[in-house]
């Protein structure tokens, strides 16, 4: 079966409409019945790769593909590159410029907490050109399908 | 046959027009023939259609004092926004001395039992073993509780784990008139005086705990006239006995407004939401981990809280201040720390919550993939005007029904104007259709 395809664009300095594409895709997971955790997940790691292309990239676009036993999300920037990805990937350290830190985003934490929540992280960056991030969330228990007190 | 919800539909008095399918949070209702109709695997007794509906075809199934009949011992329990009903010159003991002269044995206060849940609270807050997740989200409106079993399973650990102050006090109540009285547990009717028909629901299908200590939810506005009615003939030796009873303490009775709960905790890192839309957005903040900097989250599904729930008669302002007054005038509650953890054990529930699965396409993920490959075809082609003249809330919802063979294509009016447009420029050029 083909899996389930959504494309989101991410816009640049965007702060108002940030988060929109990962929580379209939050809501497509909840709807399919995914698992909650795999959810969680799937939702955190994407919502800090879409503020990272709208802080540091000037947006992109973020493509989502759920299969039956995982969901697949790349977002792909048309930004400044990361230089030195291992650096990147320590916990507070951030290039986040001022405007950012001011609203709370650039604490240095986006990346590493890709990381935490992915089951597989793809960091495909080309100085001058830009990036693109491939999170893979697997979802490792079944939908639950008990029924509350009520239902 | 038993009722599974509280919130009805009078079909009689239903138009069908598109106010409470708009306004459901969880869209639970559509237009059929011409009727609204409640889903109710969606419905939260929330009562957002209630309030909504200009023609009055929603409403409350409540219990009425006919049932206080079947108990020997009857206690009414008063919660807070009861309070907030009455102005000057009446005071919280005349009201429940009232309260009690409509039909009752005692009263008892929710406060009290609010006062209970709070040292609770504060016990889980600061038990480093806890097994709750952060920040912890109050768990006494049930329509939050279902709202997060239906739409964020994923935060049900966050959940207050321990009984509403509506059965603390319940439970406590049914005890102690047992041993004062001697009358059989099981013939001792305990009546909440609600705000809310979702508190109904809550009585009638109880979370957390297998049975409730409930036995009947009476609508605050069916005890308002009898409780007016009583207060205007007070008999002075019932309220000379209210003057020298203990009264809960004003911690406890705050919990009536928003805030209310979180005062009482004494932390500064809080967060109070009312309103169920607004409740939705803060949960969802929640769950995508970006409200890190608060460790207790109150929300209530109405607006203001419970004083702003569907079945009180005061408006929510008025309501506000002459809760002030019952407040201001309560005495300061004890320490919440000293009872703490004897009272988080008493109330912690007995059972774990599951989530329901009501929004999902279908319990099997390949099905659901499938259905939802064909929602967003058919979401593609409909106009996205989200009228609601189709019956549902708007076009993704009539997409989603289409995919759940409840409703055709056909249902969609726009498209089927500009199908009957195609046909008639085709034989008569002058026609119009408007």
């Amino acid at each position: 079966m083909l899996p389930v395809h959504l494309q989101f664009p991410i816009r640049g300095g965007d702060f108002h409409s940030a988060g929109e594409a990962s929580s379209g895709m939050k809501k497509a997971l909840s709807k399919l019945g995914v698992d909650p955790s795999a959810v969680k997940r799937a939702s955190v790691a994407m919502y800090e790769a879409e503020i990272n292309a709208v802080i540091h990239a000037g947006g992109g676009e973020a493509d989502v593909e759920i299969f039956a036993d995982r969901v697949s999300i790349v977002i792909r920037d048309h930004g400044p590159g990361i230089p030195d990805v291992g650096l990147a990937m320590q916990e507070g350290w951030s290039t986040a410029p001022d405007a950012a830190r001011e609203m709370g985003f650039g604490a240095g934490m986006g990346l590493p907490n890709i990381q935490r929540n992915a089951d597989d992280l793809t960091i495909d960056t080309r100085v001058g050109e830009g990036t693109a991030l491939t999170i893979l969330v697997r979802f490792h228990r079944p939908a639950p399908t008990a029924p509350g007190p009520e239902a | 046959m038993e009722l599974r919800h509280s919130v009805r539909l009078d079909r009689d008095k239903c138009v069908g027009c598109t106010n409470c399918i708009k306004r459901c949070p969880t869209e639970a209702i559509r237009v059929r023939d011409g009727k609204a109709r409640i889903a109710e695997p969606r419905c939260l007794d929330c009562g957002e259609c209630i309030r909504i509906c200009p023609h009055h075809a929603k409403s409350a199934t409540m219990d009425g004092y006919d049932v206080l009949s079947r108990y020997d011992y009857r206690i009414a329990l008063a919660s807070p926004s009861l309070y907030a009903q009455f102005g000057p010159p009446a005071t919280r003991a005349m009201i429940l001395a009232a309260l009690r002269a409509t039909g009752f044995d005692d009263v008892r206060e929710v406060a009290a039992g609010a006062e209970s849940v709070t040292s609770a609270t504060l016990a889980e807050l600061l038990d480093p073993d806890r097994a709750t997740a952060l920040p912890l989200i109050s768990s006494a409106c049930p329509v939050v509780v279902r709202l997060v079993q239906m739409r964020f399973p994923g935060l049900i650990p966050n959940l207050v784990p321990f009984d509403s102050p509506m059965e603390a006090t319940a439970t406590v109540a049914r005890r102690e008139a047992a041993a004062a009285t001697g009358h059989d547990p099981s013939r001792i009717g305990v009546f909440f005086i609600s705000p809310c028909p979702a508190k109904r629901t809550a009585a009638r299908q109880p979370y957390g705990r297998e049975r409730t200590d409930v036995d009947a939810v009476i609508a605050i506005a069916d005890a308002y006239p009898r409780i007016l009615a009583c207060l205007e003939k007070m008999d002075p030796v019932a309220l000379h006995e209210f003057e020298a009873r203990t009264l809960a303490g004003r911690d406890g009775i705050r919990w009536g407004n928003i805030g209310g709960e979180s005062l009482a905790l004494g932390t500064e890192r809080f967060l109070a939401v009312d309103g169920i839309h607004s409740v939705i957005e803060i949960l969802e903040e929640i769950e995508n981990e970006r409200l890190r900097d608060v460790v207790f989250v109150e929300a209530n599904s109405c607006i203001g809280g419970c004083i702003g729930g569907v079945l009180v008669v005061a408006n929510r302002f008025t309501a506000r201040t002459r809760l002030k007054r019952s407040i201001e005038s309560a005495a300061v509650s004890p320490p919440a720390h000293d009872v703490a953890r004897e009272a988080a054990r008493l109330l912690r529930w007995t059972l774990p919550l599951a989530p329901n699965p009501a929004l999902q396409l279908d319990a099997d993920l390949e099905l659901a993939l499938a259905k939802y490959e064909r929602l967003e075809r058919i979401a593609k082609e409909l106009p996205g005007l989200d009228c609601g003249a189709c019956g549902a809330p708007d076009c993704r919802a009539l997409a989603e029904d289409i995919v759940n063979g409840e409703a055709t294509e056909q249902d969609c009016i726009v498209r089927l104007r500009e199908q009957l447009r195609g046909t008639l420029e085709t034989t008569a050029p002058e026609g119009g259709v408007d």
